[in-house]
């Protein structure tokens, strides 16, 4: 794209988009939606930002701006083609209560729609979106069967559709967390990492749902999963956040990883960490003990861990994701 | 304009994720929002040395910059309000009538355990920048109640509410912050509340974890944040005089 051109647009823009502060999310929407003045408007200002890699900050300069978007576009894609997949075959529907269909459905949609703005976002900057193909994704892990599948009923058996989508959704909310990041631009005008913090936060909430399916059952009494307390198990009975590793997750020898640490893991440590902060860090089951009077050691560990989710790095992330690609395709070389 | 404009030079130090107390106090702000024109934020006057003032009315987080005292003093404010209504949900009738395995009662303890651990955990880092001790105002909610009637809110229909808020108040806030470390610990704690408000709708109405209310599930997907204004405007409403929070430095 034109630098030079971006910023006379920008130059042109109507200074009122900068000043209305209250206005940051209408000036995002209009980017999704409208394009044209209003879109180069909403992006980040720093010359160059967009190609230059971010600050150095407390964890490792990963990608650019434009990286992180298609990188988010490509796990977004992973997620909408598996929900549309699911949710066209009738034996996982039929498993399901109608209150589960529609949370699925609810997510689907969701997905759906975070695939069309990001490409949105990142046609408007400039640059020309990644589009994975459906036949590049393979639920099962076998990679296109080149090698033994994870989940060889990912599409047939509900309970295991269940299971990779929730591992699915708790690694989006850990990707977006290890990436946001990169998307910093040293001012308070930066609708790009706000739209990233607003889909982390429905993929969080995508996941919270997940685990509250896996805990009600395929289908809970009088359709209320929500109503279904944790069980002792985690890995198959999960609470809504994550708890320690939880066993590893849903499949805990192929679903680790996305519980586990990343790479550094100083700065992309295990959902287990309960020491947050910096210099020092402080001890947040120490905290908790101090805190609630009578709350045990194991209690407040649990709760430590639970209370804050841990980024993961893309590479980690990419790694991931790759169970579910077929060997050879583009979305693949992708995800390298 | 403030007697006390004071400039301090360590701005210009290596910024670092939240630490132990700041030593030095800087007061130079500058609204970066607008291309090419600078303004200084004046901090309000104040005996101590900290960023965050009381006039008496109103509690002033901060501003931003300021090694993100102003926002992370705008978190700490909103933990201090999630910790206190989940702590005195404990001690209602509603609360105390749940049966011990019930899920209700294992999720409104994990709540309460979680929003104080953010809590701690604020309090701690920010140390003697701190605001002080907030004083909730929870006349509005019926603690011996689910869900509400007659203008009350139930307490399920409270902590929807604050959960909700709390996600909304995160992502807005996500642009104020200048170092990467403290982006991170706001990231981390904004996907827990995502989960508890998920799980709280979910109480309320089975599968009403994303809705219109607080997604724009017709359109792009995205959660609805809310500026900092629109956040104590609706936070203040639980806060007594004399808590309510200015967060007009956060631009």
């Amino acid at each position: 794209m034109n630098i030079i051109s971006l910023f006379s647009e920008i130059e042109k823009v109507d200074p009122e988009v900068y000043g209305r502060f209250d206005s940051r999310r209408r000036v995002f929407q209009h980017m999704a939606g409208l394009g044209g003045r209003l879109a180069a408007a909403a992006l980040p200002l720093a010359l160059g930002s967009l190609f230059n890699k971010a600050y150095a900050g407390a964890t490792a300069t990963q990608a650019t701006v434009i990286e992180v978007l298609q990188f988010a576009l490509v796990l977004e894609h992973l997620e909408a083609n598996f929900y549309t997949a699911a949710l066209g075959n009738t034996s996982i529907t039929s498993a399901l209560s109608a209150n589960n269909n529609r949370a699925l459905n609810t997510i689907k949609t969701d997905e759906t729609n975070h695939v069309t703005f990001l490409r949105g976002a990142i046609t408007q900057a400039g640059a020309t979106p990644v589009a994975p193909a459906p036949a590049d994704f393979d639920y099962t892990g076998s990679q296109g069967g080149t090698r033994a599948a994870l989940f060889a009923d990912v599409l047939t058996n509900a309970a295991t559709m269940l299971a990779v989508a929730q591992a699915l959704e708790d690694t989006g909310v850990r990707a977006y967390k290890g990436s946001a990041a990169d998307l910093m631009n040293n001012s308070s005008t930066n609708p790009v990492l706000e739209a990233a913090l607003n889909i982390h936060s429905v993929e969080a909430r995508h996941a919270s749902r997940l685990r509250t399916m896996r805990r009600g059952g395929l289908m809970p009494a009088n359709d209320r999963a929500s109503f279904v307390a944790a069980g002792t198990n985690p890995s198959s009975s999960p609470k809504s956040w994550v708890s320690g590793i939880d066993n590893g997750g849903p499949a805990p020898t192929a679903t680790r990883p996305v519980y586990d640490a990343g790479s550094p893991a100083a700065d992309f440590p295990a959902e287990s960490n309960t020491m947050q902060g910096a210099n020092p860090a402080r001890d947040i089951t120490a905290l908790l003990m101090g805190a609630v009077t009578g709350l045990s050691a194991t209690a407040a560990g649990a709760a430590a861990s639970e209370a804050f989710d841990e980024p993961l790095d893309m590479a980690t992330v990419k790694a991931i994701a790759r169970n579910f690609v077929k060997t050879g395709t583009p979305t693949f070389a992708l995800l390298a | 304009m403030s007697d006390n404009l004071r400039s301090g030079g360590s701005d210009s130090q290596e910024v670092q994720p939240l630490y132990v107390p700041i030593k030095r106090r800087s007061f130079f702000m500058y609204a970066g929002a607008t291309a090419g024109a600078t303004a200084l934020v004046l901090t309000g006057c104040s005996k101590d040395d900290d960023p965050s003032t009381n006039n008496g009315d109103t509690v002033n987080v901060g501003a931003t910059g300021s090694n993100d005292l102003g926002v992370l003093n705008y978190a700490y404010a909103l933990e201090q309000l999630e910790a206190a209504f989940y702590t005195q949900l404990k001690t209602g009738s509603y609360y105390m009538g749940l049966s011990a395995n019930s899920a209700e009662k294992q999720i409104l303890d994990d709540l309460q355990y979680h929003e104080v651990a953010h809590r701690e955990f604020f309090k701690a880092a920010l140390g003697t920048s701190a605001i002080k001790n907030l004083e909730p105002e929870f006349g509005a909610i019926d603690f011996t109640a689910r869900t509400g009637s007659g203008g009350r809110l139930g307490v399920l229909d409270a902590a929807k509410a604050f959960e909700d808020l709390g996600v909304a108040a995160y992502n807005g806030a996500g642009r104020f912050i200048r170092t990467a470390g403290n982006l991170v610990l706001a990231g981390k704690i904004v996907s827990v509340e995502a989960r508890h408000a998920a799980l709280i709708r979910d109480l309320v109405a089975e599968a009403t974890f994303v809705d219109q209310d607080v997604v724009n599930i017709s359109t792009n997907g995205l959660e609805k944040s809310k500026t900092p204004a629109e956040v104590v405007a609706i936070a203040n409403t639980f806060l007594k005089a004399g808590s309510k929070l200015d967060v007009s430095g956060l631009v």
